[in-house]
């Protein structure tokens, strides 16, 4: 057991390790979801105006792109394991004496980890856009978001477990993530619109992150209004959290399922 | 005490036998050579006695420990390099190897001084804070020397360790090997497919599609080819070899477009040869036999690696796209 405790602190120690040391990837963590706001924001929000009682454009938008930055950021570090296994890296992972285990953990831990440092240099944009928050709703987002972002680098890790090359991660990124990114809500609610897309869309894990999120910042009234709904039933933060948190359980353990039977 | 322990280890991939039923063991402070072409299944079996892969039939015991079932035992036992690079580039030297040391849970009061000697020992103290990413083959190599030492492991595996690199980076990187087998009772496993690399090892096994063909100290290898290996060039090589053949018995093999035969006692053999030869010589070299010789002799052809350069093309690519 110490084993798997040390696989997930030595795994998320490197995540972290290399987060820091990529510029390149600090900046972009912060400078897409901006671009996105300040774009959708400014155009939608001309356009809409107020979408919903007491709701503006921007209110609705800011928790969607923070959530957004999360999703991204944590599915990404679960796929980051193809670029591991085509530089070699993941080969001295795999024969140390970590077990196979901790080493998925781990990975899920470190895009945990670093998807909060992401959402905090988000949430240093909110006063500026006019969008209040309190230490408490930081405190509430930031374990809301360490279960999301676990739970979907576990879906991550389960799409690279079978990933040979980069080529497949690029398919992928475009034939799967980026749907299901785009139906998760983030841009508009996924209640009023047509039949198909709200199926889709509620059976998608990363809906009930979004969800979650925005609820934190809209508060009960907002949600009572924009909130997923699932048989005429609105989702409370608690319900959105523990239903993403299943689905991480299951990604997390095909994860190590599908590595263990590699080998 | 025999420190690997392998008994009729297979490995097949669909309907590929990469690893036919081969049995040997190594003793605790040798150097121990598997020498076979690329695809022989060197490779192969060295991913099965790590743990990387699991055998299709068959048993092996590293370090006392079975590999299947002991398999954290046998990891903690063993240092590796493999042929292609296996470090973070994104990572300083030190982070590479302080990563290590987590993994394999050395105790803080060591890692220093474990990481300090070890980068001394491989040359690179000086460039401890730098991205590996900034390194050249040869410094990554002796980087990933280092870190499979860190754990002071019982074997070192080391897969092809000098592919790739520049004559003067090879013998650097066996001066290592050979300086760290002094100090420490490390026992060293290396696959090759150069010959004057298994020179090195104390006993050498040649291996060919996935099965041993010979196991032996490389002088007795060199000595079972029967004396002194001799090269014709002729005008007409076939009408030479079918004249060697109806003479003297001798069954000769072509090389490089070469006529390649042993045998005893060439010097007076040749004078024989020069006398009664009715085909035309262009040239004539005789020489002690080396390792090539007796691989061509076991296998009828050369070890050479007309297939690996485009395997290796592929190997670079991902370097080459990211820079």
């Amino acid at each position: 057991m110490t084993d798997v405790f040390r696989g997930i602190w030595v795994v998320a120690y490197r995540e972290l390790l290399r987060f820091i040391q990529e510029r390149s990837r600090l900046f972009s963590s912060f400078a897409m979801p901006l671009i996105f706001l300040v774009v959708f924001g400014a155009g939608f929000g001309q356009l809409i105006g107020s979408m919903t009682p007491g709701v503006d454009y921007i209110q609705f938008m800011y928790p969607g792109i923070l959530a957004m930055t999360v999703l991204m950021g944590s599915i990404m570090s679960g796929v980051s394991i193809v670029w591991d296994r085509e530089f070699g890296f993941l080969k001295e992972i795999l024969v140390s004496p970590l077990g196979r285990s901790g080493i998925m953990l781990g990975k899920a831990a470190g895009g945990a980890i670093v998807a909060v440092l992401q959402a905090c240099i988000m949430l240093i944009l909110a006063p500026i856009l006019g969008v209040s928050i309190d230490i408490l709703m930081i405190l509430e987002l930031v374990l809301v978001i360490i279960v999301v972002s676990m739970s979907l680098a576990g879906m991550g890790l389960l799409l690279a477990s079978r990933m040979q090359s980069q080529q497949g991660f690029q398919l992928t990124m475009q034939v799967l993530i980026m749907p299901l990114i785009f139906l998760a809500g983030v841009f508009y609610p996924v209640n009023n619109v047509p039949v198909w897309m709200e199926v889709i869309s509620k059976a998608n894990p990363l809906a009930y992150g979004v969800d979650a999120i925005r609820q934190i910042f809209l508060g009960s009234e907002g949600a009572a209004t924009i909130g997923v709904t699932v048989f005429g039933h609105t989702m409370t933060v608690l319900e959105d959290v523990l239903i993403v948190a299943a689905f991480g359980i299951v990604f997390i353990s095909l994860a190590i399922w599908s590595f263990s039977r590699q080998n | 005490m025999n420190i690997i322990e392998v008994e009729e280890l297979s490995k097949s991939f669909k309907q590929l036998v990469a690893v036919d039923k081969v049995s040997f063991q190594v003793k605790e402070g040798e150097i121990f050579g598997f020498l076979g072409p690329n695809g022989a299944g060197k490779t192969t079996t060295i991913n099965m006695l790590c743990t990387l892969l699991k055998p299709s039939s068959g048993r092996a015991m590293v370090n006392g420990y079975n590999i299947e079932k002991q398999r954290a035992d046998v990891r903690n036992s063993i240092g590796l390099v493999f042929q292609d690079p296996t470090l973070d580039e994104y990572l300083t030297a030190e982070q590479n190897l302080k990563f290590h040391a987590y993994a394999y849970k050395i105790p803080a009061s060591e890692r220093e001084k474990q990481i300090g000697g070890l980068l001394d020992l491989v040359e690179l103290a000086d460039r401890r804070k730098s991205k590996v990413s900034t390194f050249s083959g040869g410094m990554k190599r002796r980087l990933e020397l280092a870190r499979g030492l860190l754990h002071s492991p019982r074997v070192l595996f080391l897969d092809e360790p000098t592919q790739g690199l520049d004559p003067q980076n090879r013998r650097h990187i066996w001066d290592h090997i050979h300086q760290l087998r002094k100090q420490n009772k490390l026992t060293i496993f290396l696959t090759t497919h150069y010959m004057d690399e298994a020179e090195n090892c104390d006993r050498i096994t040649v291996i060919d599609h996935g099965k041993i063909i010979a196991l032996d100290t490389p002088d007795n290898l060199k000595d079972s080819m029967g004396g002194d290996v001799v090269t014709l060039k002729a005008e007409d090589n076939e009408a030479v070899i079918k004249e060697l053949e109806e003479k003297y018995n001798i069954s000769p093999v072509i090389e490089r477009d070469a006529i390649v035969f042993s045998v005893t006692q060439g010097d007076k053999f040749l004078v024989k040869l020069m006398r009664g030869m009715k085909n035309n010589l262009v040239s004539i070299g005789i020489r002690r036999p080396t390792l090539d010789d007796v691989f061509l002799k076991l296998t009828g052809r050369a070890i050479r690696d007309e297939e690996v350069s485009f395997k290796d093309q592929m190997r670079n690519m991902p370097q080459m796209r990211r820079h």
